[in-house]
């Protein structure tokens, strides 16, 4: 047999070898996950509050995480809709093809998605201890919604560069100014802001460098904007470094929980994907 | 009949009035709109601007009192003393980071080739959702996985093979967990980039008796090089930016790693870890956040150039 055919063999072993490499991971995580965190989830853990002596291993529940994540999660992507959605429009409606400010706004987007979390929250605080605010879910919020309006914008705009131009042009030809045709353009963008949605939730759930300078942590349900909020993954965090056991599998436990939400969000985001891009007009 | 015509005239009279001003009305909202969302965008474009002032602003306070040298090539860290070198962070960040690529590179450039090339159908079909998947895992999952499986393993079976004694807790445990976190960032950009590569070049290649291997080496990777080379760029920037799971496997003691097997003590890891001391002491907080400058400017930099050249790419072969 000629060199070049052993070696494609090779080769294409070795392809095989690392996408199940890839897999091994992937069920390695997932597996390690599980195992720890199914046996100490219990009911009491998702609906209680931490009670007296929860640190060292007496009882109570992570509802304080469950809930200062979801509060943070909900304002933030709602405020990171408000803010995206017009600058997706006005970078593919108002702005000309190859305008300079598009070719910025989306360089400047692009960077933003890669700055590490960390950077958000350090900056974010700078903004906090400027104008006198303490760690709480108001600045947890901030920090999120600034983490997640690129990804927003990007994967909008992903989907909104490719409508055709002829859509545009009938609209503006019975008449529609550029804001009417926004609507025909947000019709056909609904599937990728729904994508987006759920890329951004995920994300911003599973966030804890921003939110550990700016949210704080706390064992109560936050009242107001000025109160600190507790989040899951700092909870995993936390209640990792204890040396008592119990404490340790809640970790787990609640490590457990937050990946069935990514999971959920992730599968949810695929199908939407799926079934909704077959409708769209090219 | 004339007083019907001039009800007529009147009716239309009217009719165009009411629509000169639903017209201006409509022009109105559409230009107010234009402000608004020009004014959305422009901020947002502003946003990195700000970013880097106010980190800068915030680090004026160290680089005050020690020039910029002494702070990057400096190696002993003592707040208590006001002594702030950042070297041992910076190298351990590049250590780590250096690790994980040279792990990922390998096993995504032959996944990426496999799924563009090779694979069948179904097995995209279950590739891509578990990518996804391992993309969207928060990283703390990524770290307590770490701290139960590579960081065990490294200390019972893979470190007394090599050393005497090792924690577990190492540079070597980070750069596995971080290699794993990158994976699907570089396989899902080498995928992108491996398919602008147009069809014509891969099938002149078939034709003239290559393998698909060959023609995956000599025609598909040497033509999307550099795009390859700006993805892995962009995997560096989000593997040296990477906090938690870095802070929860890598030991975080301070010094220079001197073997795979010695703890490290990351840049972000600094930051997340001294946080809430940081008003304490004076100067710590500006040199912390002179660290996060420091993460800013790098992976700014890095990110900007990987942009430009992978655009670039992309219009190449779409013409």
């Amino acid at each position: 047999m000629k060199f070049k055919f052993i070696e494609e063999k090779i080769v294409h072993g070795l392809m095989i070898l690392s996408t199940l490499v890839v897999f091994g991971f992937f069920f390695s995580i997932i597996w390690t996950i599980a195992k720890t965190g199914f046996p100490p989830l219990t009911w009491e853990m998702i609906t209680q509050l931490p009670g007296g002596g929860f640190y060292l291993g007496k009882e109570g529940g992570i509802l304080n995480a469950i809930v200062g994540s979801l509060m943070i999660v909900v304002a933030s992507a709602t405020l990171g809709l408000l803010i995206s959605i017009p600058v997706v429009f006005y970078i593919n409606v108002y702005l000309k093809k190859n305008s300079l400010l598009g070719y910025f706004t989306r360089l400047s987007f692009d960077v933003l998605f890669g700055i590490p979390s960390i950077v958000y929250g350090a900056f974010a605080f700078t903004i906090m201890i400027f104008f006198g605010l303490k760690t709480s879910l108001g600045g947890g919020i901030l920090v999120i919604t600034l983490l997640i309006i690129p990804i927003f914008v990007r994967s909008m705009d992903e989907v909104a560069k490719s409508i055709s131009k002829d859509l545009l042009d009938a609209s503006y030809s019975l008449g529609a100014t550029k804001l009417e045709t926004c609507k025909v353009i947000l019709r056909q963008i609904a599937p990728g802001i729904a994508t987006a949605t759920l890329l951004s939730v995920g994300r911003a759930i599973g966030d804890a460098a921003g939110v550990m300078f700016t949210a704080g942590f706390t064992d109560n349900i936050p009242t107001s904007l000025d109160e600190p909020a507790a989040t899951l993954p700092l909870s995993v965090f936390f209640q990792l470094s204890s040396p008592i056991p119990e404490v340790r599998d809640r970790a787990y436990a609640a490590a457990l929980l937050l990946t069935i939400i990514v999971l959920i969000l992730s599968i949810a985001g695929r199908i939407i994907t799926n079934r909704f891009s077959k409708n769209r007009i090219l | 009949m004339q007083r019907c015509q001039i009800n007529i005239f009147a009716f239309f009279k009217n009719t165009t009035k009411v629509q000169s001003v639903l017209l201006t009305r409509r022009v109105l909202k559409n230009k107010l709109a234009n402000r608004f969302m020009q004014t959305l965008t422009v901020l947002s474009l502003l946003l990195l601007l700000i970013m880097g002032l106010g980190l800068y602003y915030k680090s004026t306070g160290i680089l005050k009192e020690h020039s910029l040298w002494n702070l990057i090539a400096g190696s002993t860290w003592s707040p208590l003393t006001g002594e702030f070198g950042f070297w041992s962070f910076i190298i351990s960040s590049v250590y780590v980071t250096i690790i994980s690529v040279v792990i990922a590179l390998p096993i995504s450039l032959l996944t990426a080739i496999y799924l563009t090339e090779n694979a069948k159908k179904w097995v995209k079909k279950i590739v891509f959702p578990v990518l996804d998947i391992l993309a969207g895992i928060p990283s703390v999952i990524y770290g307590l996985w770490g701290v139960l499986i590579i960081v065990p393993w490294i200390a019972d079976s893979l470190g007394p093979r090599f050393v005497d004694y090792t924690s577990g807790y190492t540079l070597l445990a980070g750069g596995i967990v971080l290699s794993v976190m990158i994976i699907p960032l570089l396989v899902s950009l080498f995928i992108e980039i491996f398919s602008t590569v147009p069809k014509d070049f891969k099938d002149a290649s078939t034709s003239l008796g290559a393998t698909r291997w060959q023609t995956s080496r000599l025609v598909v990777i040497r033509k999307a090089s550099p795009g390859i080379i700006s993805a892995v760029v962009l995997a560096i920037s989000k593997a040296f930016g990477e906090t938690l799971a870095v802070l929860m496997v890598c030991g975080n003691m301070v010094g220079i790693p001197e073997s795979l097997f010695d703890s490290a003590y990351p840049l972000p890891a600094l930051i997340a870890n001294n946080y809430g001391e940081m008003l304490s002491l004076p100067m710590y907080e500006s040199a912390l956040m002179f660290a996060a400058l420091i993460m800013f400017v790098i992976i700014l930099v890095f990110n900007a150039a990987a942009r430009i050249v992978l655009q670039k790419v992309e219009k190449q072969f779409k013409l």
